[in-house]
């Protein structure tokens, strides 16, 4: 897998969002510091699963990856190609290969265009990549592909259960047959009873397609169900990465440890057995972080050193996980 | 930054329970008729025990709590049942003494708390005027009796956090400063509907904490309403799974979650990814749940069910006793569920 050239590449991604006024005279306008210096890599068929809290940056980190928010500095590559420096015909190409499904698909489908007319979209904006012809049965393979009712395509999105709007999202990311999907928290919204039935499209898809995914959720339980490997993020960078195995059997990174532990298990068994880390307060704002590391105001072991030097995200050779903490947790050995 | 542990389960509970739901029936006027929103609800809470109500959106689950609290507004309708508590049929009782028990003696913490709490007066403020008007303090003895709760709630420079407005309060601040408010009286039965399905995970054990420590000191029952298995797992005694307005499987915690005696209940417990470990594919229930505008006349769960047999198109089962301890499961073949012989 780590021998082939990555189908993305992020290096160094940042975006800060500027205030338009300075709340005090004479200084410079707040800036949101949304996504603070961010490098991965994916490969093809490969799934990167991004886990982290609300504001922690990972929806702009999706955004800027397809296209929709452009960084403020470093670069997006896809297949060596910077993302953002190509324009026209070329850009256009790119974006083709890279696409997105966000959490709600009643939102971000068009309420007056029936399900055939959104799948028949990507074609009207990539003109020159399927005749109008075959674009018909285009259509009808991508209906079929996601499991939806081919006989319902002259339906509004409103006439559809969550579940099924999800699917057409995902049928509108597919129209253009992409290496890489983003998906923005695509089962949050769905209820549980049918959050199964998306992961499990998702990876079938994947088997069938050669997709890539970079994965962003919340639910941990999810991401580690669905991601060979697993970025941890907190106020805007990362915490910890590695494959899912290691960052979740042996979380170095004492956030990804405090994370673990504060999610719920399914398994009564497992009550007045299981210790847990109760992590105070909130996360911080993104617009005034903390000095050092980012986590040390809600860390149980943060030092002095904390404060002033930054953790850089370093790798463990034996594991190959990396993690930014100046005092990780011991590697478990199981 | 404590090292916790998950709570340990509690004793089974004895004696009466503080609030009994009956029969409930609710149904809603909508632009298609008249249309049954919870069917045959009854629910048992007892003291300083949580019972869980789990359902996904549309089983009913939200609109059971509401009636228990009186906020059944038109188009909707409680037609038929009871609720049972301190002695009273609150479902009968005049507006007059619905009022003094449903927030004083009953007591509801919502999911949002942005929007149920008031943007133009100060947490504090808002706190102190319960006690005030509710508690007859003075304005004096209100405010401190407001910082009280909020330290009480874990709210940290509770004194400076309660001249602060609620859109300066973070979203666990802000279900803190709910919380506080609805022990502001003391209630005896606290109801929580999705109190942290807005909150982020950390967030969430800290909250699911301080309930259960609330609920230690206080002896109050508590109904916690929630999609959340794990949440159910680690927080309630009994538990009730909704689907489609009706209690389909009802039983102690453990022992729903070791046996499950209803197909929806094993579904979804086989449906759901796991943190401690890889599974090749998840199980999944098919199509989608009903809505309350699709009305069938057998088993409401037979189109998606995966044991479902010709009866159950055709006839209701009924919700009926599988195992003692009020184990109950709502199925034909609940038997051959139980013992995993389907």
């Amino acid at each position: 897998m780590a021998a082939s050239e990555p189908v993305l590449s992020v290096e160094d991604l940042t975006r800060h969002f500027t205030g338009r006024r300075a709340v005090l005279p004479g200084r410079p306008a707040p800036a949101v510091r949304a996504v603070d210096g961010v490098s991965f890599q994916l490969h093809a068929g490969e799934t990167l699963g991004i886990v982290g809290e609300s504001g922690c940056g990972k929806s702009t980190l999706a955004r800027m990856i397809v296209g929709l928010e452009t960084p403020t500095s470093g670069v997006v590559r896809f297949r060596g190609t910077d993302v953002h420096a190509v324009r026209g015909r070329q850009a256009r190409e790119l974006r083709r290969r890279v696409q997105i499904v966000l959490q709600d698909p009643y939102t971000s489908l068009n309420p007056r265009r029936t399900v055939r007319e959104l799948l028949r979209q990507p074609f009207e904006i990539h003109r020159d990549l399927l005749p109008r012809k075959q674009q018909e049965a285009r259509i009808a393979e991508l209906v079929e592909l996601v499991g939806l009712d081919p006989d319902h395509l002259d339906r509004y999105p409103f006439q559809f259960s969550g579940g099924q709007r999800q699917r057409i999202g995902i049928a509108r990311a597919l129209a253009l047959s992409p290496d890489v999907i983003v998906c923005d928290e695509p089962v949050s919204a769905l209820d549980v009873s049918i959050q199964a039935q998306v992961v499990n499209l998702f990876q079938r898809l994947q088997r069938e397609l050669g997709l890539a995914y970079v994965f962003i959720a919340h639910d941990l339980s999810v991401v580690r169900h669905i991601s060979d490997r697993v970025g941890v993020m907190y106020l805007g960078k990362l915490a910890e990465l590695g494959s899912r195995r290691d960052v979740y059997d042996s979380p170095r990174h004492p956030y990804t440890s405090a994370l673990l532990s504060a999610v719920p298990m399914p398994d009564p068994q497992l009550r007045g057995r299981r210790s847990r880390r109760l992590l105070e307060g909130d996360p911080p704002s993104p617009v005034d972080p903390p000095s050092g590391c980012r986590f040390r105001t809600r860390c149980w072991k943060a030092t002095d050193e904390c404060a002033t030097v930054e953790p850089l995200l370093a790798g463990d050779d034996r594991h190959r996980q990396a993690f930014a903490c100046h005092h990780p947790m011991p590697a478990q050995t199981a | 930054m404590a090292e916790t542990m998950v709570a340990a389960p509690r004793q089974p509970a004895e004696g009466a329970p503080v609030l009994s739901v009956r029969d409930l029936s609710v149904e809603f006027d909508t632009r298609d008729g008249i249309r049954p929103v919870v069917q045959n609800v009854s629910l048992d809470v007892y003291a300083g025990r949580t019972l869980a109500v789990l359902g996904e959106s549309g089983s009913g689950k939200s609109v059971t709590a509401r009636s228990v609290m009186g906020l059944i507004d038109p188009p909707g309708r409680i037609t038929g049942g009871q609720v049972q508590f301190g002695g009273r049929d609150l479902v009968t009782v005049s507006a007059e003494e619905r009022r003094l028990v449903s927030g004083e003696q009953i007591a509801i913490v919502f999911q949002d708390a942005l929007s149920a709490l008031n943007p133009v007066f100060t947490v504090g403020e808002q706190i102190a005027e319960l006690l005030r008007t509710r508690r007859g303090l003075n304005r004096r003895a209100a405010a401190a009796g407001a910082v009280e709760l909020m330290a009480r709630v874990r709210i940290p420079a509770a004194k400076q956090r309660a001249k602060e407005y609620p859109h300066q309060f973070s979203g666990g601040m802000r279900q803190r400063a709910m919380i506080a408010m609805a022990l502001a009286l003391e209630p005896t039965v606290l109801i929580a509907d999705e109190p942290t399905t807005a909150l982020d995970v950390t967030v969430q054990a800290q909250i699911m904490d301080l309930l259960l420590d609330l609920q230690d000191e206080t002896g109050m029952g508590m109904i916690l309403i929630t999609h959340d298995l794990g949440v159910v797992a680690e927080t309630a005694d009994t538990l009730a799974v909704m689907y489609a307005g009706r209690i389909v499987e009802r039983g102690r915690v453990d022992d729903v979650f070791a046996r499950p005696a209803h197909p929806y209940t094993r579904g979804l417990l086989h449906s759901i990814p796991r943190l401690d470990r890889e599974d090749e594919a998840l199980w999944a229930i098919p199509g989608s749940p009903p809505t309350v505008l699709s009305r069938v006349a057998g088993c409401a769960f037979a189109n998606r069910c995966d044991v479902a047999i010709d009866l159950c198109t055709t006839s209701r089962p009924d919700l009926t006793q599988v195992l003692p301890a009020g184990r109950a499961s709502a199925c034909h073949r609940h038997e051959e569920v139980l013992h995993g012989r389907v």
